[in-house]
C-alpha cells in the first residue's frame, strides 16, 4: 500500500516531467512579469543631478574600455564630447552599442539596457557638451505629410536604403540597414547625428517639419502592406525574378512532369 | 451516343454532324482536320515547355489587352490625385499616374496589372528553359535549324516586349533603366549621341519616349511575336515532333497520342492551369510596385535598381567591367566599359543563333534528326552548353551583387571580384567537368549494357569465391541506351584541285576537338561477346 503510494508520489515515472514542467511555468512567469516591469517607461529627469550620476556609473562600467573614463575617446573609440543625448539614444537605445565586435559597421543586436538606463546614459552624455537632443514626441509621431516626406525620402534616402527602405549594399562590406520595423524616435536620431557610414541631415538640409514627413512616410510603409499582396521583402526584380524561376516555373515544371506521367 | 437508336441515326441527323457538314462545305476544314488531327505527339514532360510559353504569352496577350482600355502613354505633367495617399498631389506624367490609377482605382485592375507582368516573366523563362532542353537534347538539328533560329529571334523579341512594358509606367525604376540604355547607346563611338537623340526625340529623357515605346511594345513587337510563333509552330507540324530514343521509335515515324483527341484536351487543360497559376501568383504576390518608387526624376536612383530577370546578364555585364575604361582619343570620349559588354554580349548571342550550323558544319552530317539526343550522349555540346550557362549566370547574377552582398553578408568587391572570375574561368571549368562528367556517365551506360545492373544478391561459389550477380537490362531498357550516333572526328581530304584548304584545316581541328574523346556505343557483337565470356 505505501509502496503503491509512493509510486504514485515523487517516484512516479512522470514526476520528473511533472517537476520540470512546473520549473518552466514559474521561470517563464517570473521573466514576464519581470520584463514587463523592465518595458514601463520610466519617466527620467534629464537635468537632475542623479540622473548624470547614474548615466556616469553605467558609462564607465559599459563604454568606458573604449570612449575613455571620461568620454575622451581612446585609439578603439572616438570622443563623445558633443555627439548629444540623440546620438546616444539611437546607437545604445538601436542595440548597436556597446559594440559587439569591430567591423566595417557596428551590428544590431538585443538592446542591453532598459530604457531609463539608455535615457541615463543620453544625458550623462548629453552633460559633456552641447549637441543634438532627443526629438520631442510631436516630430516622430508620423502625423506629417506623407506624399512630401515620400519624395524627400526618394531624393535624399532611397539611393543607400531603397525606396520602400528595405535597405541595401554599400562598399567594403557596409550597408545601409531595412527601415522597416526602425522608431520614428530612432530615425529622426539617425537623420541628426548620422551614425555609422550615414550622412548627417541637419535642421538646415531638412527641416524638422521635413524630417517628420520623412518618418511620416516610413510609418506609412511600416503600417501598410503592399496592396499587391506579399512583398517578397520590397527588394525589387531580384526577388520577383527568382520568385518566378524557383516557384513560377519550377510549380509549371512540375505540372508538366504530372500531364505526361504514365498512369500505373 | 451509344443509348441513341440506330435505326433512326440515318434519316436524322444530330446537330453536331449538321453543323460539322455545313461548315466543311464552305471551308473544306475536314482534310486540315484529318491530317492535323491525326499527328502524333510524343509524350515527355520537357516537350510542354514551349507550350508554356506560348501559353504565357497568350494569358499576357489578354491581360494586356484589358491595360490598354486604361493606361495613357503620355509624359504631359498632372498632379496625381487618386487613392494612393503617399503620392497625392506629386508632379508625375499622365502615364505614372493612369497606372497608378489601373493599381488603386479600376476594379481589378492591380490583379490584372500584376499577372500581366508575373505573366511576361514566365513568358521569358519559359522560353529560356524550352530553349536549354532544345540546346542540350540537340533537337535544333537537321531539319530544325530555321526554327532553331526563329525560336532564337523570339527570345530577343520577348525581352524587348519585356523591356518596353518594364519602362512604359514612368516610375523612378523604370526611368533609371531607360536612362542605362540610354548611356548604352550614347556609349557606341561615332553614332552613339546621334541614335540617343533620335530614340528620345532629343535630350534624355524628353517628352516622347513614353508614346514611342508604347506603339512598340502594343503594335510592333506583339504582331512580330504573334507573326513568328505562327511560323515556329507551323514548322514544329511540317517536321513532326522529335522524340527520345526507344523501342519502336524511329528517324521515320512520331509516336504518342494523336493530337485529335488526347492531346488537344491534354493542352487545352494546360492552358487553364497555366492561366490559374499566373492568377494565383498575380493575387498574392506584389509585383514592380510603382507606388513606392514614385514617379520618374533624374535625380534619384533607389538601391536595388535592377533590371527584370532577363535583361540582367547586361546588367550585370555592366557591373562587371573594372573602373577607367574610358579614355579621350582624337577628341573623343571612348567608352570601353559599354564597348566592350556590348561587343561580347552581341557576339554571345550570335554564336548561340548561329549554333545549328556550326556543329552541323564541324560534323559534316547532312542526315536528319528525329531521334533527341540524351546530353550525355553529346558531350562535348553538353560541355559547350554547361558553358555557356555559367557564362550567362556569372553575368545574371552579377545583376544582383549589391543584394548577394546584403543577404549574405559579404563585401560588394568580394562578390564582384568573385563573379568577375565566374564570368572568365568558370566556363571553361564548367567545360571540363561537364565533359567528364558526360563520358563517365556513357562509360557507366556501357558497363551496364554489357553487364548489366548489380543486383545486390551476394552469391558464394563453391570454391569460396563471393560473387555479386548482375541482372542483364531488358531489351526495352537496353535499346533506349545503345541507340546513339556517334562521331568520329573528320579526316582532311584534299578537295577536287587535290588542295587541302585553310578551312579544311580548321574544320578538322575543330572536329577532332569535339569528336577526340568518345564513348562509342555497344555494338551487336560486344553485346554478346560480352554475355559469353561473362560469368
Amino acid at each position: 500500500m505505501t509502496r503503491s503510494k509512493r509510486r504514485a508520489g515523487r517516484r512516479h515515472p512522470l514526476a520528473t516531467a511533472a517537476l520540470l514542467a512546473l520549473g518552466l511555468v514559474f521561470t517563464g512567469g517570473a521573466y514576464a512579469a519581470l520584463s514587463t516591469g523592465t518595458v514601463a517607461q520610466a519617466e527620467v529627469d534629464p537635468n537632475s543631478q542623479q540622473t548624470i550620476e547614474e548615466g556616469k556609473k553605467l558609462f564607465q562600467a559599459n563604454c568606458a574600455t573604449c570612449h575613455g573614463l571620461e568620454a575622451q575617446g581612446t585609439d578603439n573609440g572616438p570622443s563623445l564630447i558633443g555627439v548629444g543625448a540623440a546620438s546616444v539614444d539611437f546607437q545604445v537605445g538601436t542595440g548597436r552599442m556597446p559594440m559587439q565586435m569591430q567591423g566595417p559597421q557596428a551590428q544590431q543586436k538585443p538592446v542591453q539596457f532598459t530604457d531609463e538606463q539608455v535615457k541615463q546614459l543620453a544625458y550623462f552624455v548629453a552633460s559633456l557638451g552641447p549637441g543634438p537632443e532627443i526629438p520631442s514626441d510631436h516630430l516622430v509621431n508620423g502625423g506629417g505629410d506623407a506624399a512630401n516626406g515620400a519624395e524627400l525620402f526618394r531624393i535624399n534616402c532611397a539611393m543607400c536604403h531603397n525606396v520602400a527602405g528595405a535597405g541595401g549594399a554599400l562598399t567594403e562590406g557596409k550597408f545601409a540597414p531595412p527601415l522597416t520595423d526602425v522608431s520614428g524616435v530612432h530615425i529622426y536620431e539617425a537623420m541628426v547625428t548620422g551614425p555609422q557610414n550615414m550622412p548627417v541631415f541637419n535642421d538646415l538640409n531638412i527641416s524638422p517639419e521635413d524630417k517628420r514627413d520623412v518618418i511620416t512616410y516610413l510609418k506609412y510603409v511600416q503600417d501598410n502592406r503592399s496592396p499587391g499582396g506579399f512583398e517578397l521583402g520590397s527588394l525589387g526584380p531580384v526577388a520577383e525574378g527568382l520568385f518566378i524561376w524557383i516557384f513560377g516555373l519550377g510549380a509549371i515544371v512540375a505540372i508538366t512532369v504530372w500531364i505526361t506521367a504514365k498512369s500505373n | 451516343m451509344s443509348t441513341a437508336p440506330s435505326a433512326t441515326a440515318p434519316q436524322k441527323r444530330s446537330f453536331t454532324a449538321a453543323a460539322s457538314v455545313y461548315v466543311n462545305e464552305r471551308t473544306s476544314v475536314a482534310g486540315f482536320v484529318k491530317e492535323l488531327g491525326r499527328k502524333a505527339f510524343p509524350d515527355h514532360w520537357s516537350f510542354l515547355l514551349g507550350e508554356v510559353a506560348l501559353f504565357a504569352f497568350v494569358v499576357v496577350l489578354i491581360s494586356g489587352t484589358f491595360l490598354t482600355f486604361f493606361f495613357q502613354a503620355s509624359m504631359a505633367e498632372v498632379h496625381y490625385d487618386g487613392s494612393y495617399v503617399p503620392l497625392k498631389g506629386v508632379e508625375m506624367s499622365v502615364a505614372m499616374a493612369s497606372t497608378l490609377d489601373i493599381s488603386f482605382d479600376i476594379r481589378g485592375g492591380l490583379f490584372v496589372r500584376q499577372m500581366h507582368h508575373w505573366g511576361a516573366l514566365l513568358f521569358v523563362a519559359a522560353i529560356g528553359l524550352h530553349m536549354l532542353r532544345i540546346f542540350f537534347t540537340g533537337a535544333f538539328r537537321k531539319p530544325r535549324e530555321l526554327n532553331w533560329v526563329i525560336g532564337f529571334i523570339l527570345f530577343i523579341l520577348a525581352m524587348a516586349e519585356g523591356f518596353t512594358g518594364y519602362s512604359l509606367p514612368d516610375d523612378l525604376l523604370s526611368g533609371n533603366g531607360l536612362r542605362i540604355i540610354d548611356g548604352m547607346v550614347k556609349g557606341i563611338p561615332l553614332i552613339g549621341t546621334w541614335t540617343s537623340f533620335l530614340i528620345f526625340g532629343g535630350e534624355f529623357p524628353g517628352t516622347q519616349i513614353v508614346g514611342r515605346l508604347y506603339t512598340l511594345h502594343i503594335l510592333l513587337l506583339p504582331a512580330l511575336v504573334v507573326a513568328l510563333v505562327a511560323l515556329h509552330l507551323v514548322f514544329v507540324v511540317v517536321h513532326k515532333h522529335t522524340q527520345y530514343a526507344g523501342p519502336g521509335k524511329t528517324q521515320q515515324n512520331a509516336v504518342g497520342p494523336p493530337i485529335l483527341p488526347i492531346y488537344a484536351a491534354k493542352a487545352g487543360g494546360f492552358f487553364f492551369i497555366v492561366f490559374g497559376v499566373l492568377a494565383l501568383i498575380a493575387s498574392m504576390f506584389t509585383i514592380n510596385p510603382i507606388w513606392n518608387y514614385g514617379p520618374y526624376d533624374p535625380s534619384p536612383v533607389s538601391a536595388g535598381t535592377q533590371p527584370d530577370w532577363y535583361i540582367g546578364f547586361a546588367d550585370g555585364a555592366l557591373r562587371l567591367i573594372p573602373p577607367g575604361w574610358e579614355f579621350v582619343w582624337l577628341d573623343r570620349t571612348w567608352s570601353f566599359n559599354i564597348i566592350v559588354p556590348l561587343v561580347v554580349l552581341g557576339g554571345f548571342i550570335v554564336t548561340v543563333l548561329i549554333y545549328p550550323f556550326i556543329e552541323a558544319w564541324v560534323k559534316g552530317d547532312k542526315r536528319e534528326h528525329h531521334i533527341v539526343d540524351r546530353p550525355r550522349n553529346a558531350p562535348t555540346r553538353t560541355a559547350i552548353g554547361a558553358a555557356g550557362v555559367t557564362f550567362y549566370a556569372g553575368l545574371w547574377a552579377a545583376a544582383s551583387s549589391d543584394i548577394l552582398a546584403t543577404h549574405f553578408w559579404l563585401t560588394m568587391e568580394g562578390v564582384i571580384h568573385a563573379l568577375q572570375a565566374t564570368v572568365i574561368i568558370g566556363p571553361f571549368v564548367a567545360y571540363f567537368i561537364t565533359k567528364r562528367v558526360c563520358l563517365a556517365l556513357q562509360k557507366k551506360d556501357r558497363e551496364i549494357v554489357l553487364h548489366g545492373y548489380e543486383s545486390g544478391r551476394i552469391v558464394k561459389l563453391p570454391g569460396g569465391e563471393f560473387i555479386e550477380v548482375h541482372q542483364p537490362l531488358d531489351e526495352y531498357e537496353r535499346w533506349r541506351l545503345v541507340s546513339y550516333e556517334s562521331y568520329e572526328p573528320l579526316m582532311i581530304r584534299p578537295n577536287a584541285r587535290g588542295k587541302i584548304t585553310v578551312g579544311q584545316r580548321l574544320r578538322a581541328a575543330i572536329s577532332r576537338w569535339f569528336f577526340e574523346d568518345r564513348i562509342a556505343p555497344v555494338t551487336k557483337g560486344e553485346l554478346e561477346a560480352g554475355h559469353d565470356g561473362h560469368h
